[in-house]
């Protein structure tokens, strides 16, 4: 093994720009983080409505949602990617799709988000079905009993609790997100992968720039963790086993 | 094209099935895994193996190492679960009728462990087959960058893109189904 070890590359200046490939890596952290926090919010909306709507009275509603989660969760993240950067413009109207195609600011990372967030829109709704189907019948027939109407059960009653139930898989999906942004680099966001594909090939110091993105990423994923279990702590209803411990 | 590195994963399975996660070095192993970005797996495997071994190695057998290396974290993950799911009554109920150790684990623990884990070994399966997607970031040749190879020859990329997209859903939602029937015909009964 004979490899040419330089850690001062971070700080070392790019050819040909006032730049160093530190501030790369960070603009790439700095959209790798945009781009998940943004997909975040799409999927935790979509989600929880689509996963509310798949245990609602109405069978055909609930077969619909059914259809939009299992259409979202068989197709690859990285070739929904690429239908939504390449196909979808094309079945818009056509002014439309012009403007798509030409003037759209941040189209990149504006498909990026949108696409990463119906993807995990479609897993958060399955946990949220999960997580309502756990809780006991009773507590339904105790809301209703109570003279809720039925949003109002699923307001106060049901989704409080599934709520609390799920976080744990919800941690664990919101770290996904940071690691399934790292996908978009294929569409042309500036990311962390993407900069780091750019570095490693400018510098030729491969190694140093994966350590360096890996760590990152790392980060990124231990800062949502605890950020998720600090909210877990919070929200914790006294009485139940996790209390406990 | 595609067929390789499935296969590949396949037998990446079988083979990694009794990863120990009980030492550190495992453990650790896993969660680095866990904790990164598959993409960026497979860069750093396709930056690392030649260093290692000196000579370049091809983008489809780097693919087909690092999803090995890759997936033994996930599924070493699952296998754990399963185990940790059969009562501590049954391990002791083996030792009590003078099982050795691989006796009880052979013929008492991991077969009412495989079949609690079958559906979600399966369901990562499924991931998996997905992911292989992702192997389009080192250049090699499976379904999604074949279609996009066939897309520019032919100048119709989005019929090409729309082609792998239900290729995908089709086997993926198949597979899927016949999970769901398979784990409603051999959920043990309690």
């Amino acid at each position: 093994m004979n490899y040419h070890w330089n850690w001062g590359i971070y700080l070392e200046q790019i050819k040909g720009g006032g730049e160093t490939y530190l501030s790369w890596l960070m603009t790439g952290l700095g959209w790798t983080v945009s781009v998940s926090l943004c997909s975040w919010a799409i999927a935790l909306v979509l989600g929880f409505l689509i996963g509310t709507l798949r245990t609602a009275p109405s069978r055909r509603v609930a077969r619909l949602c059914t259809a939009y989660v299992e259409l979202f969760r068989n197709i690859p993240l990285l070739v929904q990617m690429f239908l939504w950067f390449f196909v979808v413009p094309e079945f818009l109207p056509h002014g439309l799709s012009m403007w798509v195609k030409q003037e759209m600011p941040a189209k990149e990372f504006l498909t990026a988000s949108a696409c990463l967030g119906l993807f995990t829109s479609a897993r958060i709704a399955e946990q949220v079905r999960a997580g309502i189907q756990s809780l006991p019948a009773g507590q339904r027939h105790a809301g209703l009993a109570m003279g809720f109407t039925l949003p109002q059960t699923y307001r106060y009653v049901l989704l409080p609790l599934a709520f609390r139930i799920i976080l744990p898989p919800l941690t664990s999906e919101f770290m996904n997100v940071f690691k399934n942004s790292s996908v978009a680099f294929a569409i042309g966001v500036l990311e962390l992968t993407f900069q780091a594909r750019q570095m490693q090939e400018d510098s030729e110091q491969g190694i140093e720039t994966y350590l360096a993105v890996t760590l990152l990423y790392f980060i990124c994923a231990f800062i949502a963790n605890r950020g998720m279990s600090w909210i877990e702590k919070r929200t914790r209803i006294p009485g139940c086993i996790a209390a406990e411990t | 094209m595609a067929g390789g590195i499935v296969f590949g994963t396949l037998l990446a399975m079988g083979r990694l099935a009794n990863l120990g996660p009980f030492s550190r070095v495992a453990t650790a192993y896993v969660n680095l895994m866990r904790s990164i970005p598959l993409v960026m797996v497979i860069l750093w495997f396709f930056l690392v193996i030649p260093l290692i071994t000196g000579r370049p190695v091809g983008a489809e057998r780097s693919a087909l190492i690092t999803f090995t290396a890759f997936e033994a974290a996930y599924y070493s993950e699952i296998m754990r679960a399963g185990i940790q799911s059969v009562s501590r009554g049954q391990v002791m109920a083996g030792q009590a009728l003078g099982m050795t150790y691989w006796q009880s684990m052979g013929l008492v623990i991991l077969p009412q462990a495989f079949r609690n884990m079958l559906p979600i070994l399966l369901t990562q399966t499924i991931i998996l087959f997905q992911d292989t997607s992702l192997v389009y970031a080192i250049g090699a040749k499976d379904l999604l960058k074949a279609a996009e190879i066939a897309g520019k020859n032919h100048n119709r990329p989005m019929e090409m893109y729309v082609f792998a997209a239900v290729i995908y859903f089709i086997l993926c939602f198949t597979l899927s189904t016949m999970v769901k029937s398979l784990q409603r015909k051999i959920a043990i009964v309690r």
